[in-house]
Protein backbone atom coordinates (compact mmCIF):
# COMPACT_ATOMS: atom_id res chain seq x y z
CA UNK A 1 0.00 0.00 0.00
CA UNK A 2 1.21 3.46 -0.89
CA UNK A 3 -1.18 6.21 0.16
CA UNK A 4 -1.29 9.37 -1.90
CA UNK A 5 -3.21 12.59 -2.29
CA UNK A 6 -4.51 14.48 -5.28
CA UNK A 7 -6.13 17.91 -5.42
CA UNK A 8 -8.15 18.93 -8.44
CA UNK A 9 -7.48 22.65 -8.51
CA UNK A 10 -10.19 23.24 -11.09
CA UNK A 11 -12.72 22.17 -8.43
CA UNK A 12 -11.23 23.93 -5.40
CA UNK A 13 -13.14 27.12 -4.59
CA UNK A 14 -10.98 28.31 -1.72
CA UNK A 15 -13.57 27.84 1.02
CA UNK A 16 -10.88 26.77 3.49
CA UNK A 17 -13.11 24.03 4.87
CA UNK A 18 -10.17 21.63 4.64
CA UNK A 19 -7.92 24.09 6.48
CA UNK A 20 -10.40 24.54 9.33
CA UNK A 21 -11.20 20.84 9.63
CA UNK A 22 -7.48 20.05 9.81
CA UNK A 23 -6.99 22.64 12.54
CA UNK A 24 -9.84 21.16 14.57
CA UNK A 25 -8.97 17.51 13.98
CA UNK A 26 -5.28 17.87 14.82
CA UNK A 27 -5.46 20.73 17.35
CA UNK A 28 -3.04 22.83 15.34
CA UNK A 29 -2.03 25.90 17.36
CA UNK A 30 -2.89 29.45 16.27
CA UNK A 31 -0.37 30.81 13.80
CA UNK A 32 0.66 27.35 12.62
CA UNK A 33 -0.71 25.14 9.87
CA UNK A 34 -0.58 21.58 8.64
CA UNK A 35 -2.71 22.49 5.66
CA UNK A 36 -3.40 25.90 4.24
CA UNK A 37 -5.17 27.28 1.19
CA UNK A 38 -3.21 29.99 -0.55
CA UNK A 39 -4.91 32.64 -2.68
CA UNK A 40 -3.00 34.08 -5.60
CA UNK A 41 -4.54 36.75 -7.83
CA UNK A 42 -3.51 36.76 -11.47
CA UNK A 43 -3.97 39.61 -13.93
CA UNK A 44 -5.39 43.10 -13.52
CA UNK A 45 -8.93 44.39 -13.05
CA UNK A 46 -11.29 43.71 -14.81
CA UNK A 47 -9.51 40.64 -16.16
CA UNK A 48 -8.29 39.37 -12.79
CA UNK A 49 -8.56 35.76 -11.69
CA UNK A 50 -8.12 34.23 -8.24
CA UNK A 51 -6.44 30.85 -7.82
CA UNK A 52 -6.70 28.61 -4.77
CA UNK A 53 -4.06 26.08 -3.80
CA UNK A 54 -4.31 23.74 -0.80
CA UNK A 55 -0.77 23.12 0.47
CA UNK A 56 0.20 20.32 2.81
CA UNK A 57 2.98 17.77 3.38
CA UNK A 58 3.82 15.84 0.20
CA UNK A 59 4.68 12.58 2.01
CA UNK A 60 7.65 12.20 -0.28
CA UNK A 61 8.97 8.79 -1.19
CA UNK A 62 12.47 10.17 -0.69
CA UNK A 63 11.70 12.54 2.16
CA UNK A 64 14.49 14.98 3.08
CA UNK A 65 12.90 15.47 6.50
CA UNK A 66 13.12 11.75 7.27
CA UNK A 67 16.72 11.64 6.07
CA UNK A 68 17.92 14.59 8.17
CA UNK A 69 16.04 13.70 11.38
CA UNK A 70 18.75 12.59 13.83
CA UNK A 71 16.46 10.42 15.95
CA UNK A 72 13.93 9.01 13.43
CA UNK A 73 11.15 11.13 14.90
CA UNK A 74 10.13 11.57 11.28
CA UNK A 75 9.64 8.10 9.90
CA UNK A 76 7.80 6.18 7.21
CA UNK A 77 4.75 4.11 8.02
CA UNK A 78 4.16 0.94 6.03
CA UNK A 79 1.38 2.67 4.09
CA UNK A 80 3.82 5.33 2.86
CA UNK A 81 2.77 8.10 5.23
CA UNK A 82 5.64 10.17 6.67
CA UNK A 83 4.70 10.36 10.32
CA UNK A 84 6.06 12.34 13.31
CA UNK A 85 6.85 10.95 16.74
CA UNK A 86 6.44 14.05 18.90
CA UNK A 87 7.75 12.28 21.98
CA UNK A 88 11.07 11.42 20.35
CA UNK A 89 11.64 14.72 18.53
CA UNK A 90 14.53 16.75 19.98
CA UNK A 91 13.44 19.99 18.33
CA UNK A 92 16.57 20.56 16.24
CA UNK A 93 14.45 21.90 13.34
CA UNK A 94 16.56 20.02 10.82
CA UNK A 95 13.35 18.84 9.19
CA UNK A 96 12.11 22.43 8.94
CA UNK A 97 15.31 23.27 7.07
CA UNK A 98 15.04 20.18 4.88
CA UNK A 99 11.44 20.30 3.69
CA UNK A 100 11.40 22.01 0.29
CA UNK A 101 7.68 22.63 0.67
CA UNK A 102 7.78 24.50 3.96
CA UNK A 103 5.32 21.99 5.37
CA UNK A 104 6.88 21.43 8.80
CA UNK A 105 6.70 23.72 11.81
CA UNK A 106 7.85 23.59 15.41
CA UNK A 107 4.71 23.38 17.53
CA UNK A 108 4.95 26.21 20.11
CA UNK A 109 2.98 24.15 22.62
CA UNK A 110 4.83 20.83 22.43
CA UNK A 111 8.16 22.23 21.14
CA UNK A 112 8.26 19.31 18.71
CA UNK A 113 8.14 19.19 14.93
CA UNK A 114 4.70 18.80 13.46
CA UNK A 115 3.12 18.56 10.01
CA UNK A 116 0.33 16.95 8.04
CA UNK A 117 0.27 13.20 8.60
CA UNK A 118 -2.57 12.51 6.16
CA UNK A 119 -4.52 12.10 9.43
CA UNK A 120 -2.65 8.83 10.06
CA UNK A 121 -4.71 8.22 13.20
CA UNK A 122 -7.95 8.39 11.19
CA UNK A 123 -6.57 6.33 8.33
CA UNK A 124 -5.50 3.64 10.80
CA UNK A 125 -9.13 3.43 11.88
CA UNK A 126 -10.38 3.11 8.31
CA UNK A 127 -11.51 6.73 7.98
CA UNK A 128 -10.59 9.39 5.45
CA UNK A 129 -8.42 12.39 6.42
CA UNK A 130 -10.44 15.25 7.90
CA UNK A 131 -9.78 17.57 4.96
CA UNK A 132 -11.13 15.02 2.48
CA UNK A 133 -14.34 14.66 4.46
CA UNK A 134 -14.76 18.43 4.80
CA UNK A 135 -14.30 19.34 1.12
CA UNK A 136 -17.72 20.30 -0.29
CA UNK A 137 -16.69 19.76 -3.92
CA UNK A 138 -14.57 16.61 -3.52
CA UNK A 139 -11.47 18.38 -4.76
CA UNK A 140 -9.36 16.28 -2.39
CA UNK A 141 -8.87 12.69 -3.51
CA UNK A 142 -7.09 10.29 -1.21
CA UNK A 143 -6.26 6.65 -1.67
CA UNK A 144 -3.86 3.83 -2.49
CA UNK A 145 -1.55 4.59 -5.38
CA UNK A 146 -0.59 0.92 -5.59
CA UNK A 147 -4.21 -0.08 -6.26
CA UNK A 148 -5.16 0.60 -9.91
CA UNK A 149 -8.85 0.49 -8.98
CA UNK A 150 -8.64 3.20 -6.33
CA UNK A 151 -10.16 6.61 -7.03
CA UNK A 152 -6.83 8.35 -6.96
CA UNK A 153 -5.23 5.90 -9.41
CA UNK A 154 -8.18 6.24 -11.77
CA UNK A 155 -8.06 10.04 -11.51
CA UNK A 156 -4.37 10.07 -12.33
CA UNK A 157 -4.95 7.78 -15.32
CA UNK A 158 -7.84 9.94 -16.59
CA UNK A 159 -5.82 13.16 -16.31
CA UNK A 160 -2.54 11.98 -17.82
CA UNK A 161 -0.51 15.00 -18.92
CA UNK A 162 -2.17 17.30 -16.42
CA UNK A 163 -0.91 15.68 -13.23
CA UNK A 164 1.77 17.73 -11.52
CA UNK A 165 3.80 17.71 -8.33
CA UNK A 166 5.51 20.59 -6.55
CA UNK A 167 9.23 21.07 -7.19
CA UNK A 168 9.91 17.83 -9.08
CA UNK A 169 13.52 18.96 -9.51
CA UNK A 170 14.12 18.28 -5.81
CA UNK A 171 13.91 14.51 -6.46
CA UNK A 172 11.78 13.95 -3.39
CA UNK A 173 9.17 11.98 -5.38
CA UNK A 174 6.10 13.51 -3.73
CA UNK A 175 2.99 11.37 -3.31
CA UNK A 176 0.82 14.46 -3.43
CA UNK A 177 -0.44 15.42 -6.88
CA UNK A 178 -2.26 18.34 -8.40
CA UNK A 179 -4.54 18.44 -11.43
CA UNK A 180 -5.58 21.62 -13.19
CA UNK A 181 -2.92 23.83 -11.72
CA UNK A 182 -0.24 25.97 -13.25
CA UNK A 183 3.03 27.60 -12.32
CA UNK A 184 1.26 30.16 -10.17
CA UNK A 185 -0.32 27.43 -8.04
CA UNK A 186 2.74 25.28 -7.48
CA UNK A 187 5.78 27.56 -7.67
CA UNK A 188 6.05 30.07 -4.80
CA UNK A 189 8.50 32.15 -6.83
CA UNK A 190 5.98 32.62 -9.64
CA UNK A 191 3.92 35.05 -7.59
CA UNK A 192 4.84 38.22 -5.77
CA UNK A 193 4.36 38.37 -2.05
CA UNK A 194 3.89 41.98 -1.05
CA UNK A 195 4.82 42.68 2.55
CA UNK A 196 1.77 43.56 4.61
CA UNK A 197 -0.61 43.03 1.72
CA UNK A 198 -3.24 40.52 2.67
CA UNK A 199 -7.01 40.34 2.45
CA UNK A 200 -7.79 40.01 6.12
CA UNK A 201 -4.67 40.78 8.12
CA UNK A 202 -1.24 42.31 7.98
CA UNK A 203 0.68 39.56 9.74
CA UNK A 204 3.13 38.35 7.15
CA UNK A 205 5.94 37.02 9.30
CA UNK A 206 6.12 35.19 12.60
CA UNK A 207 9.02 36.61 14.57
CA UNK A 208 8.73 34.04 17.29
CA UNK A 209 8.98 30.35 16.52
CA UNK A 210 8.75 27.55 19.05
CA UNK A 211 10.31 27.70 22.47
CA UNK A 212 13.02 30.35 22.03
CA UNK B 1 -3.35 49.74 -5.48
CA UNK B 2 -1.96 46.36 -6.34
CA UNK B 3 -4.29 45.69 -9.27
CA UNK B 4 -2.78 48.64 -11.11
CA UNK B 5 0.77 47.87 -10.10
CA UNK B 6 1.22 44.59 -11.92
CA UNK B 7 1.05 43.50 -15.52
CA UNK B 8 -1.49 40.85 -16.48
CA UNK B 9 1.15 38.15 -16.56
CA UNK B 10 2.13 38.75 -12.95
CA UNK B 11 0.61 37.15 -9.91
CA UNK B 12 0.17 38.44 -6.37
CA UNK B 13 -0.42 36.49 -3.18
CA UNK B 14 -3.58 37.96 -1.68
CA UNK B 15 -4.31 35.58 1.17
CA UNK B 16 -1.91 33.30 2.95
CA UNK B 17 -0.65 32.37 6.37
CA UNK B 18 2.22 34.22 8.00
CA UNK B 19 5.63 32.97 7.02
CA UNK B 20 7.93 31.55 9.69
CA UNK B 21 10.77 33.73 10.90
CA UNK B 22 14.40 32.67 11.26
CA UNK B 23 14.48 29.15 12.69
CA UNK B 24 18.25 28.61 12.73
CA UNK B 25 19.59 31.88 14.07
CA UNK B 26 22.59 33.25 15.95
CA UNK B 27 23.01 30.15 18.12
CA UNK B 28 23.68 28.01 15.07
CA UNK B 29 26.06 30.67 13.75
CA UNK B 30 27.88 30.59 17.08
CA UNK B 31 27.90 26.80 16.93
CA UNK B 32 29.66 26.83 13.53
CA UNK B 33 31.99 29.67 14.50
CA UNK B 34 33.11 28.05 17.76
CA UNK B 35 33.55 24.69 16.02
CA UNK B 36 35.82 26.33 13.44
CA UNK B 37 38.10 27.51 16.26
CA UNK B 38 37.80 24.30 18.28
CA UNK B 39 38.86 22.10 15.36
CA UNK B 40 41.08 24.68 13.68
CA UNK B 41 43.48 24.91 16.60
CA UNK B 42 43.94 21.14 16.33
CA UNK B 43 44.55 21.10 12.56
CA UNK B 44 46.88 24.10 12.60
CA UNK B 45 48.41 23.06 15.94
CA UNK B 46 49.46 19.65 14.61
CA UNK B 47 51.11 21.36 11.65
CA UNK B 48 53.03 23.68 13.97
CA UNK B 49 54.15 20.86 16.27
CA UNK B 50 55.31 18.68 13.34
CA UNK B 51 57.22 21.51 11.69
CA UNK B 52 58.61 23.43 14.65
CA UNK B 53 58.67 20.88 17.49
CA UNK B 54 59.97 22.33 20.74
CA UNK B 55 60.03 25.87 19.32
CA UNK B 56 56.24 25.84 19.80
CA UNK B 57 56.13 23.71 22.95
CA UNK B 58 53.37 25.90 24.40
CA UNK B 59 51.04 24.57 21.69
CA UNK B 60 51.00 21.21 23.45
CA UNK B 61 48.99 22.86 26.21
CA UNK B 62 47.21 25.69 24.39
CA UNK B 63 45.93 23.41 21.62
CA UNK B 64 43.86 21.02 23.79
CA UNK B 65 42.82 23.71 26.27
CA UNK B 66 41.58 26.21 23.67
CA UNK B 67 40.04 23.43 21.62
CA UNK B 68 38.23 22.04 24.69
CA UNK B 69 36.81 25.49 25.53
CA UNK B 70 35.54 26.17 22.02
CA UNK B 71 34.27 22.65 21.40
CA UNK B 72 32.23 23.03 24.56
CA UNK B 73 30.87 26.41 23.42
CA UNK B 74 29.91 24.69 20.17
CA UNK B 75 28.22 21.81 22.01
CA UNK B 76 26.54 24.09 24.55
CA UNK B 77 24.88 26.24 21.88
CA UNK B 78 23.97 23.19 19.85
CA UNK B 79 22.14 21.98 22.93
CA UNK B 80 20.58 25.36 23.76
CA UNK B 81 19.22 25.68 20.23
CA UNK B 82 17.25 22.46 20.61
CA UNK B 83 13.61 22.90 21.57
CA UNK B 84 14.01 19.76 23.71
CA UNK B 85 17.61 19.98 25.02
CA UNK B 86 17.23 17.04 27.41
CA UNK B 87 16.11 14.81 24.58
CA UNK B 88 19.58 15.18 23.02
CA UNK B 89 20.12 11.79 24.60
CA UNK B 90 17.89 10.33 21.86
CA UNK B 91 20.72 10.90 19.39
CA UNK B 92 22.68 8.26 21.31
CA UNK B 93 19.73 6.04 22.21
CA UNK B 94 17.94 6.17 18.85
CA UNK B 95 20.57 7.23 16.31
CA UNK B 96 19.42 7.67 12.73
CA UNK B 97 22.56 7.22 10.68
CA UNK B 98 21.35 8.83 7.46
CA UNK B 99 21.40 12.12 9.34
CA UNK B 100 24.58 14.18 9.32
CA UNK B 101 23.37 15.64 12.62
CA UNK B 102 23.66 12.20 14.22
CA UNK B 103 27.03 11.36 12.69
CA UNK B 104 28.36 14.79 13.64
CA UNK B 105 27.10 14.57 17.20
CA UNK B 106 28.82 11.22 17.74
CA UNK B 107 32.08 12.36 16.17
CA UNK B 108 32.08 15.66 18.08
CA UNK B 109 31.46 13.83 21.35
CA UNK B 110 34.37 11.46 20.74
CA UNK B 111 36.65 14.35 19.72
CA UNK B 112 35.69 16.35 22.82
CA UNK B 113 36.49 13.30 24.96
CA UNK B 114 39.94 12.94 23.40
CA UNK B 115 40.61 16.65 23.77
CA UNK B 116 39.47 16.56 27.40
CA UNK B 117 42.00 13.83 28.19
CA UNK B 118 44.73 15.80 26.42
CA UNK B 119 43.88 19.08 28.16
CA UNK B 120 43.54 17.51 31.59
CA UNK B 121 46.72 15.49 31.11
CA UNK B 122 48.74 18.54 30.09
CA UNK B 123 47.37 20.79 32.84
CA UNK B 124 48.01 18.14 35.51
CA UNK B 125 51.42 17.29 34.04
CA UNK B 126 50.41 13.64 33.70
CA UNK B 127 50.69 13.21 29.96
CA UNK B 128 54.05 12.25 28.52
CA UNK B 129 55.06 12.92 24.95
CA UNK B 130 54.32 9.44 23.64
CA UNK B 131 50.67 9.20 24.78
CA UNK B 132 50.23 12.88 23.91
CA UNK B 133 51.33 12.23 20.33
CA UNK B 134 49.00 9.25 20.01
CA UNK B 135 46.07 11.29 21.29
CA UNK B 136 47.09 14.24 19.12
CA UNK B 137 46.90 12.15 15.96
CA UNK B 138 43.55 10.70 17.04
CA UNK B 139 42.28 14.24 17.64
CA UNK B 140 43.64 15.33 14.26
CA UNK B 141 41.84 12.48 12.46
CA UNK B 142 38.53 13.22 14.24
CA UNK B 143 38.90 16.99 13.82
CA UNK B 144 38.65 16.66 10.03
CA UNK B 145 35.13 15.18 9.85
CA UNK B 146 34.00 17.29 12.81
CA UNK B 147 35.12 20.37 10.90
CA UNK B 148 33.33 19.27 7.75
CA UNK B 149 30.13 17.53 8.85
CA UNK B 150 28.07 20.71 9.16
CA UNK B 151 28.44 21.13 5.40
CA UNK B 152 26.62 17.82 5.00
CA UNK B 153 23.84 19.00 7.32
CA UNK B 154 23.48 22.11 5.20
CA UNK B 155 23.41 19.89 2.12
CA UNK B 156 20.74 17.68 3.66
CA UNK B 157 18.70 20.81 4.27
CA UNK B 158 17.23 20.27 0.82
CA UNK B 159 14.92 23.27 1.05
CA UNK B 160 17.80 25.74 1.03
CA UNK B 161 19.31 25.66 -2.43
CA UNK B 162 22.06 28.13 -1.53
CA UNK B 163 23.73 25.64 0.80
CA UNK B 164 25.57 23.27 -1.50
CA UNK B 165 27.66 20.62 0.26
CA UNK B 166 30.76 20.93 -1.98
CA UNK B 167 31.12 24.68 -1.46
CA UNK B 168 30.17 24.42 2.21
CA UNK B 169 32.77 21.66 2.76
CA UNK B 170 35.37 24.04 1.39
CA UNK B 171 34.09 26.98 3.46
CA UNK B 172 34.09 24.86 6.65
CA UNK B 173 37.69 23.80 6.01
CA UNK B 174 38.79 27.38 5.32
CA UNK B 175 36.92 28.60 8.41
CA UNK B 176 38.84 26.07 10.52
CA UNK B 177 42.19 27.22 9.10
CA UNK B 178 41.20 30.86 9.71
CA UNK B 179 40.02 30.01 13.24
CA UNK B 180 43.14 28.01 14.09
CA UNK B 181 45.73 30.38 12.65
CA UNK B 182 44.00 33.49 14.04
CA UNK B 183 43.81 31.98 17.53
CA UNK B 184 47.53 31.16 17.61
CA UNK B 185 48.40 34.63 16.30
CA UNK B 186 46.28 36.23 19.03
CA UNK B 187 47.97 33.98 21.62
CA UNK B 188 51.35 35.09 20.24
CA UNK B 189 52.64 31.58 19.71
CA UNK B 190 56.20 31.09 18.42
CA UNK B 191 58.85 33.27 16.79
CA UNK B 192 58.76 35.30 13.56
CA UNK B 193 58.95 32.19 11.34
CA UNK B 194 55.99 30.61 13.10
CA UNK B 195 54.00 33.85 12.86
CA UNK B 196 54.88 34.11 9.17
CA UNK B 197 53.48 30.61 8.60
CA UNK B 198 50.34 31.40 10.58
CA UNK B 199 49.89 34.68 8.72
CA UNK B 200 50.19 32.89 5.38
CA UNK B 201 47.65 30.25 6.44
CA UNK B 202 45.28 33.01 7.57
CA UNK B 203 45.63 35.12 4.43
CA UNK B 204 45.42 32.21 1.97
CA UNK B 205 42.38 30.71 3.73
CA UNK B 206 40.69 34.11 3.85
CA UNK B 207 41.45 34.69 0.16
CA UNK B 208 40.03 31.34 -0.92
CA UNK B 209 36.97 31.76 1.27
CA UNK B 210 36.38 35.24 -0.16
CA UNK B 211 36.66 33.93 -3.73
CA UNK B 212 34.03 31.26 -3.09
CA UNK B 213 31.64 33.68 -1.37
CA UNK B 214 31.97 36.26 -4.13
CA UNK B 215 31.67 33.54 -6.76
CA UNK B 216 28.36 32.52 -5.23
CA UNK B 217 27.34 36.17 -4.84
CA UNK B 218 27.97 37.09 -8.47
CA UNK B 219 27.40 33.80 -10.30
CA UNK B 220 25.34 31.60 -7.96
CA UNK B 221 22.07 32.86 -9.41
CA UNK B 222 22.84 31.62 -12.90
CA UNK B 223 21.58 28.07 -12.55
CA UNK B 224 18.86 28.03 -9.94
CA UNK B 225 15.94 30.40 -9.42
CA UNK B 226 15.86 29.66 -5.70
CA UNK B 227 19.51 30.67 -5.37
CA UNK B 228 18.74 33.82 -7.34
CA UNK B 229 15.85 34.60 -4.98
CA UNK B 230 18.09 33.96 -1.97
CA UNK B 231 21.05 35.97 -3.24
CA UNK B 232 18.62 38.87 -3.75
CA UNK B 233 18.67 39.32 0.03
CA UNK B 234 22.36 40.28 -0.11
CA UNK B 235 22.42 41.98 -3.50
CA UNK B 236 21.91 45.74 -3.81
CA UNK B 237 18.94 46.75 -1.70
CA UNK B 238 18.64 43.37 0.00
CA UNK B 239 17.88 43.09 3.68
CA UNK B 240 21.33 41.68 4.48
CA UNK B 241 23.35 43.65 1.91
CA UNK B 242 25.28 45.75 4.43
CA UNK B 243 25.86 42.87 6.82
CA UNK B 244 27.16 40.69 3.99
CA UNK B 245 29.76 43.24 2.95
CA UNK B 246 30.72 44.02 6.54
CA UNK B 247 31.39 40.30 6.98
CA UNK B 248 33.41 40.01 3.78
CA UNK B 249 35.43 43.14 4.60
CA UNK B 250 36.11 42.38 8.26
CA UNK B 251 36.54 38.67 7.84
CA UNK B 252 38.52 38.43 4.64
CA UNK B 253 39.52 41.62 2.82
CA UNK B 254 41.01 43.56 5.77
CA UNK B 255 42.81 40.52 7.28
CA UNK B 256 44.43 39.76 3.90
CA UNK B 257 45.69 43.36 3.63
CA UNK B 258 46.82 43.46 7.27
CA UNK B 259 48.65 40.14 7.00
CA UNK B 260 50.54 41.39 3.91
CA UNK B 261 51.62 44.54 5.78
CA UNK B 262 52.21 42.59 8.97
CA UNK B 263 54.56 40.15 7.24
CA UNK B 264 56.39 42.93 5.43
CA UNK B 265 56.95 44.96 8.60
CA UNK B 266 57.27 41.87 10.83
CA UNK B 267 54.58 43.39 13.06
CA UNK B 268 53.01 40.94 15.48
CA UNK B 269 50.36 43.48 16.45
CA UNK B 270 49.18 43.87 12.86
CA UNK B 271 48.91 40.09 12.59
CA UNK B 272 46.99 39.96 15.85
CA UNK B 273 44.65 42.71 14.63
CA UNK B 274 44.11 40.82 11.38
CA UNK B 275 43.25 37.76 13.45
CA UNK B 276 40.70 39.54 15.64
CA UNK B 277 39.02 41.05 12.57
CA UNK B 278 39.05 37.69 10.81
CA UNK B 279 37.30 35.97 13.72
CA UNK B 280 34.70 38.75 14.01
CA UNK B 281 34.09 38.83 10.27
CA UNK B 282 33.90 35.04 10.07
CA UNK B 283 30.96 35.09 12.47
CA UNK B 284 29.16 37.80 10.47
CA UNK B 285 29.79 36.14 7.09
CA UNK B 286 28.58 32.78 8.36
CA UNK B 287 25.52 34.35 9.96
CA UNK B 288 24.42 36.06 6.76
CA UNK B 289 24.86 32.84 4.78
CA UNK B 290 22.88 30.92 7.38
CA UNK B 291 19.99 33.36 7.56
CA UNK B 292 19.27 34.46 3.99
CA UNK B 293 17.90 31.15 2.67
CA UNK B 294 15.44 31.13 5.57
CA UNK B 295 13.89 34.41 4.42
CA UNK B 296 12.52 32.87 1.24
CA UNK B 297 8.99 31.54 1.01
CA UNK B 298 9.04 27.83 0.16
CA UNK B 299 5.40 27.23 -0.72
Amino acid sequence: MKLGFLVDLSLCMGCKGCEVSCKVENEVPIGMWRLRVKYVDVGTFPEAKRTFTPLRCNHCESAPCERICPVSALHYLENGIVNVDKERCIGCAGCVMACPYGAIYIDPETNSADKCTYCAHRVAGGMMPACVVACPVEANIFGDLDDPTSNISKYIMEHQGDVKVRKPEKNTHPKHFYVGGGEVNLNPLASERIEGYNLFNKITHLKHIGGH
Amino acid sequence: MVEHAHAATQAVVTLDVALPGIVWGWMITLNMWAKSIGTGVILVGVYLLKKYGDRVASVKTSMPVVSFIFLNIFLLFTLLDLHHPFRMLNIFLHPHWTSAITVGAWLATILTGIIFVMAAGRLLHKLDDEPFNRLMWAAFIFAIPVTLYTATILGEAAARELWQTPTELFQMAMAAFIGGSATYLILGVGDQNVKRDLGIVLAVSASLSLIVYLGEYYFGAMKAEEVAATIAFVKEGGAYHTMFWVGQTLGYILPIVLVIFGLRTKSSSLLALASVLALAGLWIAKHVWLVIPQLMNLS
